[in-house]
């Protein structure tokens, strides 16, 4: 099991430098950096200077090193439009960011998986049928549009919930949270919901095509035989075997989430890295969205390992096959 | 002769299809006593599987049963409410399916599973209930029960998985035993070890066992009667010895002459029965057998034959009806 973990471990430090030479390139390949700091009267002699401070004549490799030996201390430079270190802006952006993913994950999960559960056992209900066919909705219609569908209706028209923004926050060391202030939990409803909509019908559906193949398996038909309560059947057998291939999903899904929150932050002006990233590619700022780049793929990456730890709790199967490697 | 553990007095159960309802069993009768084994044949589809669901109370819809009566012991349990009927299934009644590969369910130990079914049945704590899963393992012949009672159901193979199945079915000594070609995915030196337990199992405890299967070896060696299925019907019933020495039947005859033996002259050919079984859809008029049988006559085609007692057996076949043989006199002459 240890040698599984730290095999996965090793394989996300490949991706890791292999997502490091793509965020190391964007600054190569988007411009000189030199142009966009320096004003547009500054002598060649300057240029050179601010070129040779800042180690841009140094060969490509080593300023990899450099840059990637940085990133993992967390220096991602400073920002063009903000001069101030990326990293202290991410540390500042990310709470509110974190906050909002999880909360739209959890509702998507506990929603989805509720709703697919119902639909699947009560599959010939009206109820399950509109569900169905609601979901339908929830999957074709675009985040943005759903966001302002629900800031016209609860902000505008009834005037219940805030259109914009996070609300009062408390701060906890550096991590500031909305979770604790009533303003916060108003403000966090719209954007959740708006953000977690699309997994949690996403969820939903799989929960119930995944229930349904389940309850054909011939352990469930067995489990009927010998005489299991109904609730012992779907709640204990059935269930369980139905959530295996969900973790996956809902795991992968919380990464997207996290890459669906650009929008979302755009359209409730949440002040979260999604909002800072869409903001640094306006104003071409490349050490934000390199950071921003590294910093998804690292969720991304310990996402995916959770996932596979999980999955082994999970199925006694695969566990076998991991304590045996080929 | 005391209650038969189970009593089928003609039974039908139908499917509805998008061309009205289907006939799967079409009045099917039988007992089974204490401590017997009744052996089912027939070709796949020919109603075997499904006749051993309706007593266990499995039909699931689209398919109803549409007629007759199940007793389980004199109780009528064909239209007991779910919930009865539920503690009967596993607690009187077990089953036990064809494959032993995806009986069990994987992510759980069997122990859990074997706890969880005796829980369900027995009024038994944690400790008892364990204690008599393991016990239930040494029954059905795994060895080291003890430790293996926390493994999973990957780490045994088909045959030890089936001797697991077995020990579910037992957990709660019913009184009967529908065993759905227990074998079938088995290799063939497992299955007769499989069988050999089925058949212990049945004398130890007294149980009533009905053996679906399509192998008549298996039916040979280990049943005590057997009935012979066609297209929804019992062709053919009778104890085992008669049945396969003597079919009546002319489709009992076709299934017995289809039977290779080691003692007889390897240049012969196998007998054929030509044809294939009707699908459910379009059974035809009269006795069901009628296109495929060389001894049809004009009334096969048009009456259903039922079931006539000829010795211990009984047969559903005009050409045993005592009125027949005039009949059949005359179409010999005109013919």
């Amino acid at each position: 099991m240890l040698a599984f973990i730290l095999r996965r471990a090793l394989q996300s430090i490949g991706v890791m430098i292999a997502v490091g030479i793509i965020a190391f390139t964007m600054f190569r390949f988007a411009g000189d950096p030199v142009n966009q700091m320096v004003a547009i009267d500054t002598t060649p002699a300057q240029r050179a200077e601010v070129r040779a401070s800042l180690g841009l004549d140094d060969p490509v490799p080593v300023q990899f090193a450099r840059y990637f030996i940085n990133a993992v201390q967390f220096k991602f430079g400073v920002s063009y439009q903000f001069r101030q270190p990326v990293s202290a802006l991410l540390k500042e952006r990310m709470p509110a960011t974190l906050e909002l993913a999880t909360c739209a994950t959890v509702i998507a999960m506990v929603f989805g998986i509720l709703m697919g559960i119902y639909s699947a056992l009560r599959k010939d209900s009206f109820f399950a049928k509109v569900l169905q066919a609601v979901s339908l909705i929830g999957i074709s219609l675009p985040t943005f549009l759903i966001g302002i569908l629900l800031i016209y209706l609860f902000a505008v028209t009834l005037g219940w919930l805030p259109s914009f923004g996070r609300g009062d926050v408390v701060k906890f060391g550096w991590w500031t949270t909305g979770l604790l202030t009533i303003s916060g939990l108003k403000a966090l409803i719209m954007p959740s919901v708006t953000l977690g909509l699309f997994q949690m019908t996403l969820i939903m559906r799989l929960v119930r095509a995944e229930m349904l193949e389940v309850l054909r398996t011939d352990y469930i038909r067995f489990a009927r035989a010998r005489g299991l309560t109904t609730r012992a059947i779907h709640f204990g057998h059935a269930l369980k075997n139905t959530l295996v291939p969900v973790i996956t999903v809902a795991g992968l899904q919380f990464g997207s989430v996290i890459a669906f929150a650009i929008i979302t932050e755009t359209v409730f002006q949440w002040p979260g890295m999604g909002l800072l990233f869409v903001q640094a590619v306006q104003n071409v700022d490349i050490p934000i969205m390199a950071a921003y780049l590294l910093v998804v793929s690292v969720i991304f990456v310990t996402i995916n390992l959770i996932v596979d730890i999980l999955y082994t709790i999970v199925d006694p199967r695969l566990r076998a096959t991991i304590n045996r490697p080929a | 002769m005391s209650v038969p553990v189970l009593s089928v007095r003609n039974l039908r159960v139908e499917f509805a299809s998008r061309r009205g309802a289907l006939r799967a069993i079409d009045g099917v009768s039988f007992d089974i006593a204490k401590g017997e084994v009744l052996g089912v044949v027939g070709e796949s589809g020919a109603g075997k599987s499904v006749t051993g669901l309706a007593a266990i109370g499995l039909i699931d819809p689209p398919g109803r049963i549409s007629g007759g009566e199940i007793l389980l012991s004199g109780l009528r349990i064909d239209n007991l409410p779910p919930e009865q009927m539920r503690r009967i299934r596993g607690k009187r009644i077990a089953m036990i399916f064809q494959d032993p590969l995806t009986s069990l369910n994987p992510l759980y130990r069997i122990g859990d599973q074997l706890v969880e079914t005796i829980r369900t049945h027995l009024n038994m704590n944690e400790t008892q209930a364990r204690r008599r899963a393991v016990d239930l393992l040494a029954e059905v012949g795994i060895p080291a029960p003890d430790k293996r009672v926390d493994a999973y159901p990957h780490e045994f193979s088909g045959g030890m998985r089936q001797r697991v199945v077995i020990a579910l079915a037992i957990a709660a000594e019913p009184e009967l035993i529908i065993a759905d070609e227990p074998t079938t995915a088995l290799d063939v030196s497992v299955q007769a070890q499989i069988i050999a337990l089925i058949k212990r199992l049945g004398r130890d405890h007294g149980t009533a066992v009905m053996l679906v299967t399509h192998d008549m070896g298996v039916i040979a060696e280990t049943s005590d009667r057997v009935a012979v299925m066609y297209s929804g019907r019992i062709a053919e019933i009778g104890p085992v010895r008669d049945v396969v020495q003597n079919p009546l039947h002319p489709y009992a005859k076709g299934l017995m002459g289809a039977i290779p033996t080691l003692t007889g002259d390897a240049s012969q050919r196998l007998v054929q029965i030509p044809g294939s079984m009707p699908r459910l859809s379009a059974i035809p008029q009269g006795c069901a057998f009628n296109p495929r049988c060389s001894f049809a006559f004009d009334r096969c085609r048009v009456e259903r034959p039922e079931p006539i007692a000829v010795g211990a057996q009984q047969v559903a076949c005009h050409l045993y009806d005592p009125r027949h043989s005039q009949d059949h006199a005359h179409v010999e002459s005109v013919a």
